[in-house]
């Protein structure tokens, strides 16, 4: 039996922050920047759309696990791999788990998703990295971060990389934290986090996978390796002798370091690139490092092009101003302090999962009608209790009317506001990724899953409009 | 549907109107008593507790029901009911108490709308959130949404809209009891800023606090209260779909409104709404609502509002003046108030004491709510005796 990857997707949020804005000074066009998760996305949205992509042509009834690894998951207590396998509207009877305390929370998934389809309890699970970091305004570490998601189906069907071995180091340092009430990331002293912690563990864990496969590293046509930045990533990739060419660009200066989901970005962005037989290696790096070696196989180029690292970094939206992304991630000083009031009723939540997270609208059986959100009374024919289950959110809808509301408070007015049309369904629909400026009537909008407000101090998600991009789009579905 | 309608059989013999605006220093209760005791006075009402036999109030905000009413006004031992219909409160309450006359039950009944909505520390309307989806939830975003599809229609643009906001300040400048009492421009609308695309701050209602009363009572015995009574021709409240969710919306017009219209006219016997009514006060919480009911109220073919407007025909001078008082844009919207002030406002027309803003000779006057999303509509028709 082969355990493997079957399939992969990224998600990289499209408002890009200039590190000079951080730095008080004026953008220049091509200046470093980074990926900044924007005020309706969070690590559980970008999860989803990873696994969106990652999804595209795969049954979702197939799906028997969904593996969720972040640091910034909004709730301590609630699960976050449910919530995101109801968003994606997979089977009930599945496994659940998350990860999350570590960096190497995505790779440790990963190990565990290819442990458990190895060891025959799952055939294909869904593992999601994702990661939207927040550091103290200012600070180095918020230039250095950037926010994104991959995601990865491991099965033993047909996979375009299989699992060739594995290694872990555990390690016990304080370098790089966030406690249990901290609101920002810390970090001890860079040069103590390079010299003690990052550099020797990652090589020790690339070392000992090294020998366990019997290769050296010039074995190896990938090398998608974390680095915290760009210079440390230059001296592990010197100390291990690596080409220029066998290197995964780290993208700092674009993506950032995306945290739990960097590693598994890194071993998305060698997955689009790679072809049949090449080798892989991917490390990681946190409280200890792991390493896994991939072998892609045939199967690769009979995967469907997806949306990976490539399209969604070629999708940039430049944030205007510095001001506009400290709005967007709530970290300016605002007159009204979050209230302490409960929120919406947690059974209006409950009762109204399906359609709220599943976009599942209704189709009567009486006059084929679908309509959203599912109701009593047929909207059209008037027929009683008599519908089925139509999941939504994989259609394409089209935009019936808009307006531009300046009023709803937003980081970015105008929200574009919409009537979008999905098979006959009439859905009342915020749109994002749009210019106000050519938004019309007509255009053909696919759904993403976002956080619509933040009532009760906690995440509200719901859908959101996007337009669909111009075909042929790079090399995406 | 019945045949016997309650046309002609309910008489309004009392109006009142408090000061609508920005009413720091007066709680619903006093407004409530404002408008109502100017409304007995009108129809020479001094023993209310004895001379009044039901009570209707209609209010959007208030969460404290009708006692809140009939604690203010002190009217006990009586029936007192609260009505919420969106923006078609004030209206549906009027109607309430001319069906409880019409049906036998009273013989004098008090009707009162009012809101508060300025105790709510925003200077809009509030952004409502009281679910994960439909948002944003603000009104002018869902009154918007007739606009992109209108005007690549009919050719329609946000001018066409500016010269009803231009129109109704006016109109308000000669109301005594109007919030806003300035004259502005097609420019100073256009220049404001945005709120909803079409919609700039000067295509929005005011958001005002009032409150406003009738006494309606069996036109058999109007003639005890006052000399010169006017007769409810028609009244009524439609139900629509929400147009968000609605397949066959065609947003071009409300389909609320249409309904209502055609349902009112029947009840008046009204054939040709264009000559036979005389004025109208119509629902202009957003310039383009008053557009679209122009259609949709029949005053003239669908698609050709601009050219009406072009032509004055709804000012004050014009064919069929709208909004006489300076509608919602200048007494502000406090949701409650706006159907039974207009109600209020048809009957000094009707009895020639409209001072300044009088029309000349109209025989009948039309009133108009459109509110939720929007999902309901009210209209009540008077006429002379």
């Amino acid at each position: 039996m082969t355990t493997g990857i079957c399939s992969y997707g990224a998600y990289v949020p499209p408002s890009r922050l200039a590190l000079a804005a951080i730095a008080g000074r004026a953008a220049s066009e091509d200046g470093p920047e980074r990926a900044v998760a924007w005020n309706d996305e969070d690590s559980v949205t970008m999860g989803v759309a990873a696994a969106i992509s990652c999804l595209a042509g795969f049954d979702r009834d197939s799906v028997d696990a969904v593996l969720f690894a972040s640091t910034t998951y909004p709730f301590r207590e609630k699960q976050g791999a449910s919530l995101i396998a109801r968003a994606l509207d997979l089977r009930r009877d599945l496994r659940t788990q998350d990860h999350g305390g570590s960096l190497r929370a995505g790779t440790a998934a990963l190990r565990s998703a290819a442990d458990a389809v190895s060891a025959g309890s799952a055939r294909s699970v869904l593992v999601i990295a994702s990661d939207c970091r927040t550091a103290a305004p200012g600070s180095s570490l918020e230039s250095a971060f950037g926010d994104g998601a991959a995601a990865f189906l491991v099965g033993d069907r047909d996979p375009i990389a299989q699992f060739e071995d594995w290694s872990s180091i555990s390690d016990e340092i304080v370098d790089v934290w966030r406690a249990e009430t901290d609101r920002f990331v810390h970090s001890w002293e860079d040069r103590f986090v390079v010299q003690e912690g990052y550099t020797p563990r990652l090589l020790e864990a690339v070392q000992a996978l090294l020998e366990k496969t019997g290769s050296s590293i010039e074995d190896f046509d990938r090398l998608a390796l974390y680095a915290p930045d760009r210079r440390s990533h230059a001296t592990v990739a010197r100390k291990l002798r690596a080409r220029a060419e066998q290197l995964i660009d780290p993208l700092f200066g674009r993506l950032g370091n995306a945290g739990t989901a960097f590693a598994p970005l890194l071993l998305a962005s060698a997955l689009e690139q790679a072809r049949p037989a090449e080798r892989v290696l991917v490390s990681n790096y946190g409280d200890g490092a792991d390493a896994t070696a991939l072998r892609i196989t045939e199967h690769a180029e009979k995967l469907p092009p997806r949306r990976g690292v490539s399209w969604h970094l070629a999708r940039r939206r430049p944030v205007a101003s510095y001001d506009r992304y400290l709005k967007a991630r709530s970290l300016n000083p605002t007159e009204w302090e979050a209230g302490s009031d409960p929120g919406l009723s947690a059974t209006i939540h409950f009762r109204e999962r399906d359609e709220d997270l599943s976009l599942r609208g209704q189709r009567c059986r009486g006059c084929s009608a679908i309509q959203f959100p599912p109701q009593r009374v047929c909207e059209t024919c008037f027929s009683k209790d008599d519908f089925e289950p139509v999941r939504l959110s994989d259609r394409v809808g089209r935009v019936v009317t808009h307006t531009l509301d300046f009023f709803f408070p937003t980081p970015d007015p105008p929200t574009i506001v919409t009537v979008t049309e999905v098979d006959g369904a009439r859905i009342h629909l915020q749109l994002v990724n749009c210019d106000p400026k050519t938004m019309r009537n007509g255009i053909p909008v696919e759904f993403v899953f976002r956080r619509i407000h933040q009532s009760g101090g906690r995440p509200n998600y719901y859908w959101k409009g996007s337009p669909l991009p111009e075909p042929p789009a790079g090399n995406e579905t | 549907m019945s045949r016997e309608g309650i046309r002609d059989k309910v008489s309004i013999v009392g109006a009142g109107c408090c000061q609508f605006g920005e009413n720091w220093d007066q709680s619903p209760s006093d407004m409530i008593v404002d408008a109502a005791y100017e409304a007995y006075a009108d129809a020479g009402i001094d023993r209310p507790q004895e001379q009044i036999d039901a009570v209707f109030t209609g209010s959007l905000y208030s969460n404290k029901g009708p006692h809140e009413c009939s604690d203010a006004l002190k009217l006990f031992h009586k029936p007192v009911t609260m009505v919420s219909n969106y923006c078609a409160t004030g209206t549906d309450a009027v109607r309430c108490g001319v069906l409880s006359i019409a049906a036998g039950m009273y013989d004098t009944v008090l009707v009162v709308g009012y809101d508060k909505p300025k105790d709510r520390g925003v200077s809009g309307p509030s952004v409502m959130l009281d679910g994960v989806r439909d948002l944003p939830k603000t009104p002018a975003g869902w009154f918007a949404l007739c606009a992109s599809t209108y005007f690549k229609k009919f050719g329609a643009g946000r001018e066409d809209l500016a010269r009803i906001a231009v129109k109704n300040h006016h109109n308000g400048t000669l109301a005594p009891k109007s919030f806003l009492k300035r004259e502005i421009t097609v420019e100073d609308v256009l220049k404001a800023r945005m709120i909803s695309w079409p919609f700039g701050l000067y295509d929005c209602a005011a958001q005002t606090d009032g409150a406003a009363a009738v006494v309606l009572t069996r036109t058999d015995l109007a003639r005890n209260f006052r000399d010169d009574p006017v007769l409810v021709k028609a009244v009524t409240v439609q139900a629509g779909p929400n147009p968000q969710k609605d397949p066959g919306n065609d947003f071009l017009s409300w389909k609320p409104t249409v309904w209502a219209a055609e349902d009112a006219y029947r009840q008046a016997g009204i054939s040709d709404p264009r000559s036979q009514i005389g004025i109208a006060q119509v629902h202009d919480c957003f310039s383009l609502t008053e557009l679209l009911s122009y259609e949709d109220l029949g005053f003239c073919e669908k698609g050709s509002a601009k050219e009406h407007i072009a032509s004055g025909d709804f000012e004050l001078g014009g064919e069929l003046p709208v909004n006489t008082d300076g509608g919602l844009k200048t007494f502000g919207h406090p949701t409650g108030a706006t159907g039974v002030r207009m109600v209020y406002e048809n009957t000094l027309q009707l009895q020639g004491r409209a001072e300044q803003r009088q029309v000349k000779n109209p025989k009948l006057a039309l009133s108009h709510n459109i509110g939720g999303h929007p999902t309901a509509c009210g209209i009540a028709i008077l006429g002379t005796a």
